[in-house]
This record gives structure tokens, sequence and C-alpha cells, in this order.
């Protein structure tokens, strides 16, 4: 089930959460809403769910077609994971999961066997068999994250929300959570929107990306294609690491000295400084060396210009460099919005 | 939900690292105090009520209820708060629903407002009911010609009783319902529920503790109010008088065992309320 979401305004007094918001989920992929606090992505999932309602007159949420703007959120047929699962703390683990069936009309009820057979069912699924009696506050986080999404997909749903999925959790338990959600999506083939702050979650396990930025979309695209190209400066700045230098730094014929432009850590070049006339002099000020990588901090000799660089720790070994050592930087690929140029 | 009403007894002070600890003189010397303080003011007035009561025998005792006007006051009392609790508790559960679960204008004047009999003094609460209800009040015309009466009379009594105990069940849930959020209730939703489900099975089992505690205090002044309730009860002997007002009639004609024998009886009244208001926390607590 695709979900088509046209120019949609929220407002909350005279606060805007979305200002004009277009989007296209495609049937059964795992679509990430990225960007930070206070872009509206929450906002937007809510909408889509039917927990908030959009402006008066403003745009409309489609599933597949079927304009389901003023259908109640109980009536959408959509799964909601909460960023702190909103368990129901009274009731045990399966009755959680069961909520959803026995709160139907007794026309569409199963009988109590068969909820209760649905919901061990759902729990096998998520790998929480035999915990159906225990209570919420009896398990870790990351059960409780599987038992909100039993308890979700119970009404069977035909597409899955989740907020902040692992936002809650640790960061070891996250990391192997996210990648069994990978998983588990490839198995059910269920539309799913996830909303996450972590760029890395969102690049990691998302068949598309979604940037929010001020109650905007700045660019939609796969995880490759918002890495390598981003559409907007804030992408850049979001993503990743990036140096925001101004052009004079590394002049260059017919480029304005004012431009700002973008450069990846990893895309600077580290050499020695007798390496050869072209390239910028810079000292090295800090080496922070722990992780896979060493990142270097340094000082451009002429503005004083602080510079992120990243190299290989042997790359690193192999230059033998020594904090205050002067050195050249060259730059393989730098970016600059004002004027579409890369090089 | 049990955090929120978690009784301060029950923290564990167990590891007390020994830079917090105070010398022994300092120890001894502040629990001297607080204990000489527990006894003077709190044990003792209690243990009085009961000697004092039982002073001319059980006889008396006995005989301080068998008289009817002690037992009209004692169902007029029964009556009040019969009425007044469940009608305060149906009202501040409303009123907590509203406040912590919708966004509306005048929320903050509503919360004031709930807070206002218990920042007021009872006898002007009393005053208020004479003011609008009484012979010569805003409606008095009115009723009189109707032939309904309300000051002096039962239902003035029930309706300042209210009107004093009305905060008691809406401050308790305020805060509990705030600190609870309303995620359950949206996954409820979501999950098809329509709002009287919701409520039921989502709202009221995670406050019931609460709401319970509340009713009990509710209660508890419900029978124990004297300010507001002398004011418009007129004090007519086994017509509007409730327990408060007989003992202090009693008392007043130096009747003194039945006064305390009445008082003795509310007294009980209260450590039960107590009782029942530890169980209370006891089983939200766990």
């Amino acid at each position: 089930m695709s979900i088509q979401v046209t120019s949609l305004f929220k407002h909350f007094g005279s606060f805007t959460a979305l200002d004009g918001v277009s989007l296209n989920v495609p049937s059964g992929k795992l679509v990430a809403l990225l960007g930070p606090s206070g872009s509206g992505k929450t906002t937007l999932l809510r909408l889509i769910a039917g927990l908030e309602l959009p402006d008066p007159g403003s745009g409309r949420i489609r599933f597949h077609d079927e304009d389901v703007t003023d259908v109640p959120a109980g009536k959408r047929k959509v799964g909601f994971v909460f960023q702190h699962y909103a368990l129901f703390r009274h009731m045990s683990v399966l009755d959680n999961v069961a909520f959803g069936l026995r709160v139907r009309r007794r026309s569409e009820r199963p009988s109590r066997a068969r909820i209760v057979a649905r919901a061990r069912e759902l729990l096998a699924l998520v790998q929480l068999d035999g915990l159906g009696d225990r209570y919420p506050h009896q398990l870790s986080g990351g059960q409780r994250q599987r038992v909100a999404l039993a308890r979700a997909l119970a009404v069977e749903p035909k597409v899955l929300l989740l907020d902040e999925p692992f936002g809650a959790l640790d960061a070891k338990v996250r990391r192997e959570l996210r990648r069994w959600l990978r998983r588990f999506h490839d198995e059910i083939q269920l539309t799913t929107v996830f909303v996450t702050h972590d760029q890395e979650e969102a690049l990691e396990i998302a068949d598309k990306v979604v940037i929010m930025n001020q109650a905007r979309v700045e660019q939609v695209g796969t995880p490759q294609e918002v890495y390598d190209r981003p559409a907007t400066p804030f992408v850049y700045q979001f993503l990743g690491n990036v140096n925001m230098l101004r052009s004079a730094t590394f002049p260059r014929a017919g480029i304005d000295p004012n431009t700002q432009i973008f450069v990846r850590p990893h895309d600077i070049q580290v050499g020695p400084h007798d390496s050869g006339a072209d390239g910028l002099s810079a000292v090295l000020r800090y080496i922070h060396s722990a992780g896979p990588h060493a990142r270097l901090t340094l000082e451009d000799i002429q503005t004083r210009e602080m510079i992120e660089a990243e190299i290989s720790r042997a790359e690193l070994a192999r230059l033998d460099l020594k904090v205050n050592d002067l050195v050249k930087l060259r730059l393989r690929q730098i970016r600059s919005f004002e004027d579409d140029y890369a090089i | 939900m049990a955090s929120a009403i978690t009784p301060l007894s029950s923290r564990s002070l167990a590891a007390t690292p020994r830079a917090n600890r105070d010398s022994a003189v300092v120890r001894w010397t502040l629990c001297t105090i607080a204990l000489a303080f527990l006894t003077f003011f709190l044990f003792l007035p209690l243990v009085a009520v009961f000697v004092e009561a039982f002073r001319k025998g059980v006889g008396t005792y006995v005989a301080a209820f068998t008289n009817p006007d002690a037992l009209a006051a004692i169902r007029l009392t029964l009556l009040t708060a019969a009425i007044a609790v469940p009608a305060n508790t149906l009202f501040g559960l409303a009123a907590a629903w509203a406040i912590t679960k919708f966004r509306f204008r005048g929320k903050s004047l509503l919360i004031t407002l709930i807070d206002l009999p218990l920042a007021v003094s009872p006898i002007v609460a009393g005053l208020i009911y004479v003011l609008l209800y009484g012979r010569h009040g805003w409606f008095g015309t009115w009723l009189g010609a109707h032939h309904l009466s309300i000051v002096f009379a039962v239902p003035g009594i029930i309706l300042a009783t209210t009107f004093v105990t009305f905060p008691f069940v809406a401050r308790e849930l305020i805060p509990l319902m705030q600190s609870q959020g309303s995620d359950e209730e949206y996954a409820a939703v979501t999950l098809g529920a329509n709002g009287w489900q919701t409520f039921w099975r989502v709202t009221i089992p995670n406050i019931k503790w609460g709401l319970l505690y509340g009713a009990i205090l509710c209660n508890a002044r419900a029978m124990g109010e004297f300010g507001a309730v002398s004011v418009v009860s007129g004090h007519i002997r086994g017509v509007t008088n409730t327990m408060p007002l007989h003992i202090e009639i009693l008392y007043n004609e130096y009747n003194f065992a039945a006064a305390f024998a009445v008082a003795s009886l509310l007294a009980l009244l209260a450590l039960v309320t107590l009782a029942l208001k530890s169980l209370v926390e006891w089983k939200a607590g766990r």
C-alpha cells in the first residue's frame, strides 16, 4: 500500500510544524524520515497515522489512491509504534498484543481462542515466544520495542509507522535491532515509514531517505544519492561531517573568493609539505586516532581557518605526522551551491 | 503510575554514605524533638479523645449514640458524604481528563478555579451559599415562591460540602495523568478502540489507585467539614446537624462525655481513612 502526501500544512499556534510537505512512499518500501528535532518529521508521521489533523483546507493524504485525510485514526489501518512504545502498563504482554483484536466490533471479532492464538503467533514472529505472561515493566527496552511492533501488527495494518523506534535504546541494542528491523521488513513486505534523527540509522537500513528541515522536505533519495549528491547545503552538513570554507582558501580561476564551498573530510588528501608547489599549506593541530580512521584538525596558515581531514591510520603511519608539522592539503572533491560546480 | 504517589516512607534509606551521617548528639536531639512534637501535638490529643469518651463508662458512651439527635447527625453526615464524594469523583475525573488530554483556551483558569475551595476560608464558602440561596439572597425570592429551601436545610449542607471537597480528586489525578501522558490512549485509538473502550480499558486501569486515593481524602474532608457547613446549617437539632456540628453543641452544653463519644467516632473514621489510604498507597506502589 503506497502513501501519497500532497502539500500538507500544520500549525500549532504560531509554530509552523509542516510547511507544504509533499511525499510519495512507494508500496512495500522502508522509508526513513530524517531530520533534526523540530523539523516536523514526527508531526508528519502523526498526520499520516491520523493522530493529528492537517490545517483545514490544506493538502490530502492518500493510501493507494484512497483519500484518508478525513478518516479517523482507528479506521485507517495503520500500525503505529510510539517512541516510548506506549505499552499498556497494566496489561500482560499477550493482552497488549491482543488489544487491537479485542476492541473490534462483535461481528468482526475473532473468537477468544483465536485471538490468543493470533497474539501468540505475533509474539513468535518478533521472537518473544513464552513472554506473553510478563508485564511491560519486566521487559528490556528492546523487548518492549518488539512487543509494540507485534501489537501494531495485530490489526493487520496496511502501513507501519514507527516514531524514533530505536531512540530509547543503548548503542549496541540499537544496532542489533535496526538490522533485525531491516530483515523483518524484507520478510513481511509492509510499507513502513520510520522517523529518526540518526543519519547513520537512516542511511543503513532505509530504501529511501526523506530529509526534513524546518518544516520542509529538503531532499528525497536512496541513501547513496542523498549522501553522494546532497541537494542543499543543509543536507550536506546534516549527513556526515563537512568542512564549510570560503572559496578563498582554495583559490581557483573563475570562482568568487567569497563563495561558500563544502568539502568532506575524507575528500582531503594530506601530503608532506615538500610534495609539490600546488595545494594549501597547513599546520597539523590535533590528531584524534581512536577508531578506524584518524581525524586531523589542521589550520590554514594564511586564513587561520580550521579544517578537518580524515585519513586511514595506515596513511597516518606512512606520513609519520606529528602535531605542529607543516603539511600540504589537496582536495579530491568540493561542492558549492551558489554556482553548481564539482571538481 | 506508582512513582507519582509513592509515599515518602517507602524510600530506601539503606545506603547512607558515611559523610552524610551526623554525630550521635545531633541525631538524638533531632529524634527527641521530633518524637516530643508528635507526642504532644498528634498522639496525646488522639488518646485524649478516646479517654474522655469512656470517662463515664461504656453505658454513657453507648447512650451518646442511641440519642435520636446523634443518630440523625450520623445519618446526615453519611448522606452528605454519599452525595458529595461520588459527585466530586465524577467532576474531578472529568476535569483532570479535560486538563491533561486536551488543549483548550482557559485551561489555566480552570486549574486555578479547581484550587479555589482550598484557597478560600470555609466560612466564606458557606457565606457564598447564604448570599446566593438564602432568603434574602439572589435566588431567595424565587426559591421561596417555589417552597424550596436550600440554606438552613439539607441541600445547603450538601452543596457547601461539595464545594469544599471539590479539589481533592482532581488535584490527585492531574499530576498523575500528566506524568503518564496520552500515548497509551493514542495507541489504543490507532488499534481501533473507540473513546469508551479507551477510557475503560486504558485510562481507568492506569489511574484507579489515584482515583481511589482522591476519593478517600475527599470522603475524610466531607465527613469532617465544619466551617462551611456551620454557616449554612442553621443548627436545627435532629434535622440539619452533621456530626461535627453535633459535637460542638454537646460541648457547648458541657456534655463532655457525649461530645467526646461522637468525636471518637469521627476520629475512628479518620483512622480508618488513613488505614485505607496506606493500603491504597501500598497497592499502588507494588
